[in-house]
């Protein structure tokens, strides 16, 4: 386990400095000069030179890939070219924005996705069956975005339940701060929870055709009993599979419904700094959301060992194909 | 220019949905205000990067911080004239070089520290710093000497006379700060205006509140939010849900429609200085060929550009000149729309039908994209094809603006009175006559008004002539707010949200 857990971190450092690479050289030939963005039109040339001087641009690159990796280590983040504050200022409230709302998002994914598929599959071709398939679908077909309109027109402009948009802080207090993101959790989970629900249909469904499930009828279990002592565990492996891909999507695939909802999240705040071509805060950026990604790979990896014992002894992966 | 912004994505088809669909469901009731009566809660598209009006090009900051939070020595009032601000007065020496400021005496910065004119001193001598990050330095190179008779008494001295300088002087980039706090206006602004900064949530809002020892007339508001929302549907949204009380400038003018027909709402179209031109790189031949401009003046149809791409929201312009101001000369009649004299005049330029093939560079504003592509097909109709390259700001701003790699491109100038960019050497279109030139010298020489005018007059009749960009339309500014708001502004004679103002009508 700990060489396993040794291997996987080795792996993510890996990742991480290719990831570096990448996005520094990406943005490195990425037409687009920040000091003209910032300034605009009508600024002079010793104007411009004297602000790029003061972002540090006239170095050579090697230099401040150099510098930007050693501020990462050290825990000394530069500052945004366009706000100008340190990155880790702009970074810890959107984090509190949208790590909560994926953390919901995803929450009510499972929460709605994993009893509506073990029905399905249980009521396999009857009328429950095909009214959650039915549902599903829909969802799967519906963009989330389009979802979230339609959320803000009932609940915030005709009922008047819900704000419209925008992010009041935690400072304001958990309610009014969970009310704003309800909606967009809402907006995310379902069409999520529609893939998950089918996923989690056909694994069980799968792992009800099963030598042992049968055995375990014939020993007297109800079909109930017997997918719950015997076929979750192992029906949930494709499933947790999944859910990883969609928290990493929920983490960093939110810039639209991060749009749509007014939300001061991760999502828009590497948008915005692509426009403005704040190189320092998309960097910075994509390495974290890297990280982030690739630690809940390795977390889905250890809950194979945890839900299937024969992965712990080293066949992690690959064991069930 | 419109300046450089993340781009606005457009979803018009969803927008319109979502218009259609609330009108079908909006309650008749009168909405929950977004706050209580002494404030206001105001929409804007774009977040400020910063909050310092010195240190950045950025409309949005002066969206907020223009006339509430900061104040210069002059300002610009709603119809675009100059008014006293912190200099209560002034006097013009005979030959225009020297400039005496009597000064407000009972101004106080927010922090409690007194104005004087060691603070305008210094905040003049700042943006001619050798490493001053001020984008309109260039507008105060003017300035050769600054001196302070008595505590508040300033004198200017100038190395030529400039009849824009006072003018200049209420630009957001000339706003009055302390030596103390200067460094830290960017996230902390202090200035002198009637509200005084009190928290930004980055990426949602900036809280301002009313400064209780403002030197001038009290604002009626208490408090005064600025939320950034950058989407189309979700700002329509905002206004409908009451979670906005006005959105100074609507992003998506298909939406008006929509409020026009709720009486709740209050839908001001004005005026912006916003000429939007095709621009042409006469450094590209043909296009250094007067015959070829004239004839893509001919072909284009402003009317049906402005229904298209505005929805209807925009006046014709026949040079680079806004239509409100009172030198404006109406040359929309010089080229009128013909698609046949286009032809006629490519054919005397030697150009053969189909045989001109030229770049169209589209930032993302939705006058660019949208009208680009009505642009293409109206150039098609006589015989001049497009390729069409959407672009963002930052690389419009590097192969456009500043490479010169482009043929043609649709921007528009909401700079006041820029039409003095035409004198420019080596600007991005590449114009170059020195009749013009001299008209443009004239004016910095002159003070008089009458004169002046006269000028402006000579100048727009120039560019016209020389046909030397197609000159499309003036964008209008599309203001939405609650039918109960008074005191906000119709016009944007700058970019700026003044709610000094502003109040409830109950």
């Amino acid at each position: 386990m700990a060489w396993f857990i040794a291997k996987r971190a080795v792996a993510l450092a890996l990742t991480l400095v290719a990831a570096s690479l990448v996005v520094f050289g990406v943005l490195e030939v990425l037409p687009g000069d920040p000091a003209l963005l910032i300034l605009g039109v009508n600024a002079r040339e010793d104007t411009l030179a004297a602000l790029r001087e003061s972002m540090g641009l006239d170095q050579p690159a090697h230099w401040r890939y150099l510098a930007w990796i050693g501020g990462l280590l050290t825990g000394q983040l530069a500052d945004s070219l366009t706000y100008d504050v340190p990155v880790t200022e702009l970074l810890v409230p959107r984090i509190a924005v949208s790590l909560p709302l994926a953390l919901m998002a995803l929450t009510l994914t499972v929460a709605l996705a994993l009893p509506l598929g073990v029905l399905a599959a249980a009521r396999r071709g009857r009328a429950a069956d095909g009214a959650i398939m039915g549902a599903s679908q829909l969802g799967i077909a519906v963009p989330n975005f389009w979802l979230g309109i339609l959320l803000i027109l009932l609940f915030a402009v005709t009922l008047r339940w819900l704000p419209s948009g925008g992010f009041p802080g935690w400072e304001a207090g958990v309610g009014p701060a969970l009310a704003a993101l309800i909606m967009p959790a809402v907006a995310l989970a379902l069409p999520q929870a529609a893939i998950l629900a089918r996923v989690t249909r056909s694994s069980v469904l799968e792992v009800l055709g099963e030598d042992y499930m049968r055995t375990a009828r014939a020993k007297g279990l109800s079909q109930g009993e017997a997918l719950w002592h015997h076929g979750l565990r192992n029906a949930l492996i494709p499933v947790v599979t999944i859910m990883g891909l969609q928290f990493s999507f929920l983490l960093a695939g939110t810039i639209i419904i991060e749009n749509v909802f007014n939300l001061p999240g991760i999502g828009r705040l590497i948008f915005q700094a692509i426009g403005q071509r704040d190189i320092v805060v998309v960097r910075d950026l994509v390495v974290l959301l890297a990280a982030m990604v690739g630690v809940v790979n390795v977390l889905v990896d250890l809950s194979y060992a945890v839900l299937d014992p024969r992965l712990r002894r080293g066949h992690l992966r690959g064991a069930h194909g | 220019m419109m300046l450089p912004s993340p781009r606005r994505r457009a979803r018009a088809v969803f927008t319109v949905f979502a218009a259609l669909a609330m009108v079908a469901i909006a309650p008749s009731t009168t909405p929950a205000r977004a706050a209580p009566p002494d404030s206001l809660v105001m929409g804007m598209v774009l977040e400020p990067p910063h909050l310092d009006p010195t240190a950045g090009a950025a409309g949005a900051i002066d969206e907020v911080v223009y006339a509430n939070v900061f104040e210069g020595l002059t300002r610009i009032g709603p119809d675009g004239s100059v008014l006293p601000a912190l200099a209560e007065s002034w006097e013009v020496s005979e030959d225009g070089l020297v400039y005496t400021f009597h000064l407000q005496r009972s101004v106080t910065f927010h922090d409690g520290s007194a104005f004087t004119a060691d603070d305008a001193s210094f905040s003049l001598q700042r943006i001619s710093d050798e490493d001053s990050v001020n984008a309109q330095k260039g507008l105060y190179e003017v300035i050769e000497n600054v001196v302070t008779l008595d505590g508040y008494t300033l004198i200017v001295e100038l190395k030529r006379p400039d009849g824009r300088f006072l003018f200049n002087l209420g630009w957001g980039d000339a706003v009055m700060v302390a030596p103390e706090t200067a460094d830290d206006n960017k996230t902390n602004p202090v200035g002198t205006g009637p509200f005084r900064f009190v928290r930004w949530v980055q990426g949602d809002r900036v809280e301002l509140e009313a400064y209780p020892d403002y030197w001038g007339t009290k604002p009626a508001l208490q408090r005064a939010t600025f939320r950034f929302i950058p989407d189309p549907a979700a700002s329509m949204a905002a206004l409908m849900a009451g979670d906005s009380d006005a959105f100074a400038n609507m992003p998506a003018p298909e939406s008006l429609e929509a409020f026009k027909a709720d009486d709740r709402f209050a839908v001001v179209i004005g005026s912006t200085e916003g000429e939007t031109i095709l621009a042409l790189n006469h450094r590209r031949p043909p296009l250094d060929d007067v015959r070829v401009r004239r004839a893509i003046s001919h072909a284009i149809d402003r009317r049906a550009i402005i229904d298209g791409a505005m929805f209807g929201y925009g006046t014709p312009i026949g040079s680079h000149f806004a239509p409100h101001h009172p030198a404006y000369v109406d040359l929309t009649g010089m080229y009128p729309h013909d698609p046949e004299k286009a032809k006629a005049l490519l054919e005397e330029a030697g150009i053969a039908p189909g045989e001109l093939s030229f770049t169209l560079h589209l930032p993302p504003p939705s006058y660019a994209r949208r009208g680009g592509e009505i642009v293409a097909a109206q150039l098609a109709a006589v015989g001049i094809k497009t390729e069409i390259i959407p672009v963002e700001w930052a690389q419009w701003l590097e192969q456009v603006f500043r490479g010169h790699d482009f043929d043609m491109t649709i921007v528009s100038h909401t700079e006041p009175l820029d039409i003095d960019i035409y004198a420019r050497d080596d600007y991005y279109f590449g114009y170059d006559n020195p009749d013009f030139d001299a008209v443009i010298e004239a004016l910095e020489q002159t003070t008089d008004a009458e004169t002046r005018a006269d000028l402006y007059r000579k100048a727009q009749t120039i560019l016209a002539e020389d046909a030397v960009n197609g000159f499309l339309f003036q964008l209008a500014k599309h203001g939405v707010w609650d039918a109960r708001l008074r005191g906000l502004w119709e016009n944007s004679p700058i970019q700026a949200n003044d709610l000094t103002g502003a109040s409830w009508s109950e």
